[in-house]
């Protein structure tokens, strides 16, 4: 009874040598992942930075936060990576010209991971900004009148205080990060979802590969699952569970 | 508003005054909280700071590890003036923060609503400031720790999170971090405000153990009936100047002005 499934599909197509198109797949993936997991961590450090700037910073740098958080919240990602990609590669060279350096050929990997952690370093502006607010005032200031500099109180008291209320919303982010590296295949960046359509383009067999894929994200965001469950019961230690 | 010093305290004979309050003034915008206080204490003193809500008695007591900055007046610790400059808009900021943070670890605050550093256990919380700002070993904090939770009856809690505590174990908990510094002055802004009826005394206990022991240690309180016995001497503020002080009993038993007669007419 599952013949029709067993035919539906040229199984020996997913091998991992050619002819088979595992191995590219499976390639498709480690750079869906690098862009990922680049383009977060940039991400992360321009949201450690815009959430600081937009509570601590002065007026015009608080002004400049929002114009950056509000523009690119505001248009869709595909547009914004289309925008930046060509617009930026495009103004980079200009750049290089006019100070009479040769035109680059920017790698679409690094591109990607430009285009993703601008994106993501937009909303994780905002998630941090309202962990960084629900960190009582009490305890910076029990560990101001304790002798701890700054920095100190950022490392041992707000990161730390804050970890709880960032963790669901960074969660959200990153599944988001991993799915939106598909929309770089429109730019011509060799990632899991442009290997996919070139496989099935080749083979003819389009559901065999869109299934694969389909299956290679739902592995990432499950394992992703696992990871974030032991973060967040750590992150929660000190917070009763309400039921 | 000097007022004289009252030769009957303890501490007050030795040369370097514990704390010494130097005509401060704080203002919140056009609101002048303090109008100038002055105020004295020797080693071993337990001053009391009483008055009636918005007197500022907090104000005053936070301005003394600089939690708030004053708008003019200085702060001297066992002698040694806090160093300030003026932050251009009519007010003063630290000059030095290195020996602010060096005269905080010698002031130990206790906050009404306890401000336990709720990701860390009761013990992480107690070895925190003696581990990370003085940077004694773990294994000696820890042990040093373990004595003081057992000096305030939570030595079954330490690997407890505060959230798993009630108000009187929290602020007893926040009592042993105090103490985890080794304090030559302890601050306490009105610890038991914060706490139900029946938790208060359990921390009263411990303060009054920590008085008894000859411990520099000032205290805004609500408690009027605590604050005359563990205390010996009684500050009176009203509108942000002192209104009257003295010791205890003369404080209670005799107030001099209309205003500390009438407000310990409302308390009691």
């Amino acid at each position: 009874m599952f013949d029709w499934i067993a035919g539906l599909a040229a199984w020996e197509l997913l091998a991992l040598e050619p002819p088979g198109w595992g191995g590219v797949l499976l390639k498709g993936l480690a750079v869906s992942l690098q862009v990922a997991v680049g383009g977060y961590l940039l991400g992360f450090l321009i949201g450690v930075g815009g959430a600081t700037g937009k509570l601590y910073g002065g007026p015009i740098l608080r002004d400049i936060l929002d114009v950056y958080t509000t523009l690119v919240r505001a248009v869709p990602e595909l547009v914004l990576i289309l925008l930046l990609y060509y617009a930026g590669t495009d103004a980079l060279n200009q750049i290089m010209i006019l100070f009479g350096a040769e035109r680059v050929d920017i790698s679409g990997l690094a591109a990607g991971i430009f285009v993703i952690g601008v994106v993501q370093g937009a909303y994780q502006t905002e998630v941090l900004r309202g962990a960084f607010k629900a960190v009582p005032h009490g305890e910076t200031e029990a560990a101001r009148a304790y002798g701890m500099s700054p920095l100190q109180v950022l490392r041992r008291i707000t990161l730390p205080g804050m970890l709880p209320h960032a963790v669901p919303g960074l969660s959200n982010l990153w599944l988001i990060a991993t799915k939106d590296t598909a929309l770089l295949a429109v730019v011509g960046v060799a990632e899991l979802t442009l290997v996919t359509r070139q496989a099935g383009g080749t083979t003819k067999s389009y559901f065999l590969f869109f299934c694969a894929a389909g299956l290679l994200y739902l592995m990432v965001t499950l394992l992703s699952n696992v990871v974030i469950r032991r973060i967040e019961r750590y992150a929660r230690r000190g917070m009763p569970t309400v039921r | 508003m000097s007022s004289p010093q009252p030769g009957a305290r303890t501490g007050a004979a030795v040369s370097k005054p514990a704390v010494e309050v130097a005509d401060l003034r704080k203002k919140f915008g056009d609101l002048e909280v303090l109008k100038g206080v002055s105020l004295t204490a020797g080693n071993g003193d337990v001053v009391a700071i009483i008055g009636g809500s918005g007197s500022g008695k907090s104000t005053l007591l936070r301005c003394i590890n600089m939690l708030e900055l004053p708008t003019s007046g200085a702060i001297s610790i066992q002698g040694e003036t806090i160093e300030m400059k003026p932050d251009g808009r009519d007010g003063l900021r630290p000059a030095n923060a290195a020996q602010l943070r060096r005269i905080r670890t010698r002031l130990a605050m206790v906050f009404q609503s306890f401000n336990l550093w709720q990701h860390m256990t009761v013990l992480g919380n107690v070895i925190e400031a003696p581990v990370q700002v003085m940077g004694v070993p773990r294994d000696e904090a820890i042990a040093r720790a373990e004595k003081l939770l057992e000096r305030v009856g939570l030595s079954d809690k330490r690997d407890v999170y505060p959230a798993f505590l009630s108000g009187g174990q929290q602020q007893r908990a926040a009592i042993a971090r105090a103490l985890a510094v080794e304090p030559e002055v302890m601050l306490f802004d009105e610890p038991t405000s914060a706490l139900d009826p029946e938790l208060v005394g359990e921390v009263l206990a411990v303060i009054a153990d920590l008085a008894r022991e000859g411990r520099t240690m000032l205290l805004v309180t609500h408690e009027m009936k605590f604050a005359r016995e563990v205390a010996n001497h009684v500050v009176f503020l009203a509108d942000g100047v002192i209104e009257e002080e003295g010791p205890p009993d003369l404080v209670y038993s005799a107030p001099k002005s209309e205003r500390l007669r009438k407000f310990l007419a409302t308390v009691e």
